[in-house]
């Protein structure tokens, strides 16, 4: 839980106008503290990898929702599955989680040795 | 600043993740084990003793790097602890924004609101129906069971002739799988019954099996007949010979005709691909090819003498062009 300043002085590299736009924005969700802006720890993780998307890997502001937006949905989809497998693993019985375990592991096509050479 | 981010990790090609797995050895091995191991795979991946075979390079510069991590108490200690990673690099020390997204505190960033749970009914109706067909079964309901897929390379021959072959399933059931003559690329076999086992009385799946079907070196498939090139001497082509020509089951002897040429077309009645699914036998094309050979001596100084009968021009049929 850090303020708006202390997050600009923690990551070097990173301007108050940027991440001002960026929470504008909504890429950014900090809490609304007394007049201020709290950030919890996800929240500055995100500044940061905001941050790489744009300094390291050249995606600029422009496309920048879009791959925040497919990152987001991403992420929704591995805790859902993350839940999914918990949930399975701890209802199902051992017979049906395996059974479960060989359907999808069999469903792609795959080589089999010839014995007869 | 990019190793820390899990989004370039996830991307990144990790050619050694665990030493321990390179070398084959367990984490409680000895350094004289890890030493042993280390040799043996370092002579068999060598490059220099298998050139140009990349996989083998590969396998030795994670070998070296693995052996150059545990041979060394002190860095195998600090991998052991997790302080550095198998490249020998010091691990990141600040979670990554994968590392919260993916747990409970992910849910701020969620589509649907940091409020949702992340399953709804709607959504397990959606999964489930998906999964099995039409709804939610029930504990006893029957259930078929799953159809498997594979697929089998069989050689030209087998594929012509027909062939049985015998598999082994990844649950370790044998399967005798019949190829019937006149079997094409592409055809798929459906072994009704042989797939997965049902639930609670459910009929079992079937097992298909796609089959390809390897090329031959002399021969090719043109339907249900075969061709094949025929290669014969000069003297066979021009004064006729009894040669020996090979077809699917096995060798015949074929008459060459006096005056053959380069190209002339033989037909080998019923030496095709055998009668199958009430089609006719096929049969087999030869095409002549004549070789002249090695130079010959006697040859040059006839061909030197030699005045044809009738002078002939072999691309005439060009000159058009």
């Amino acid at each position: 839980m850090i303020n708006i300043d202390v997050l600009i002085t923690q990551l070097s590299g990173l301007q108050r106008q940027d991440l001002e736009r960026w929470i504008l924005n909504e890429w950014v969700r900090p809490d609304k503290g007394a007049g201020t802006f709290v950030f919890r720890e996800i929240d500055v993780a995100r500044v940061k990898l905001i941050q790489e998307l744009r300094d390291d890997m050249e995606i600029n502001e422009a496309a920048m929702p879009v791959v925040l937006s497919l990152l987001d949905q991403l992420y929704d989809l591995r805790r859902r599955m993350r839940v999914l497998g918990a949930a399975i693993g701890e209802t199902a019985p051992e017979d049906v989680q395996q059974n479960l375990t060989n359907r999808l592991v069999n469903r792609a096509p795959s080589r089999l040795p010839d014995q007869s050479k | 600043m990019m190793g820390g981010c899990a989004l370039t990790t996830d991307i990144a090609v990790k050619t050694l993740d665990d030493p321990y797995k390179a070398l084959g050895v367990s984490r409680s091995a000895t350094q004289d084990d890890v030493r042993i191991a280390y040799l043996k795979l370092a002579k068999q991946h060598h490059p220099e003793l298998n050139p140009g075979h990349a996989k083998a390079e590969e396998r030795f510069k994670n070998v070296s790097a693995a052996n150059e991590l545990l041979s060394d108490p002190v860095k195998r200690g600090r991998f052991d602890r997790g302080e550095i990673d198998a490249a020998g690099h010091d691990r990141p020390a600040r979670p990554s924004y994968r590392d919260h997204a993916e747990g409970e505190a992910g849910r701020r960033y969620s589509r649907s609101g940091p409020q949702q749970s992340e399953w709804n009914a709607e959504d397990l109706n959606d999964v489930f129906g998906s999964m099995f067909g039409q709804g939610r079964p029930r504990g006893d309901a029957r259930i078929s069971g799953m159809d498997e897929h594979y697929s089998l390379e069989v050689d030209f021959l087998d594929g012509v002739n027909g062939a049985t072959r015998r598999l082994t399933l990844p649950d370790g059931r044998t399967l005798d799988v019949k190829i019937p003559p006149g079997t094409t690329a592409g055809q798929t076999l459906r072994l009704r019954g042989q797939g997965g086992a049902g639930l609670n009385g459910g009929s079992p799946g079937d097992t298909f099996i796609a089959l390809q079907v390897n090329p031959h070196s002399h021969f090719e498939r043109s339907g249900d007949d075969i061709r094949l090139v025929l290669p014969v001497t000069l003297a066979e082509a021009v004064l006729g010979a009894r040669v020996q020509a090979p077809t699917p089951r096995g060798p015949v002897m074929v008459r060459i005709p006096p005056h053959s040429d380069s190209g002339t077309e033989l037909r080998l009645r019923g030496r095709g691909v055998p009668a199958h699914n009430g089609l006719p036998v096929g049969d087999l094309y030869a095409t002549l090819r004549v070789i002249i050979g090695d130079q010959d001596a006697a040859l040059e100084e006839f061909l030197n003498k030699w005045k044809p009968d009738s002078p002939s021009n072999p691309r005439k049929a060009m000159e058009t062009l």
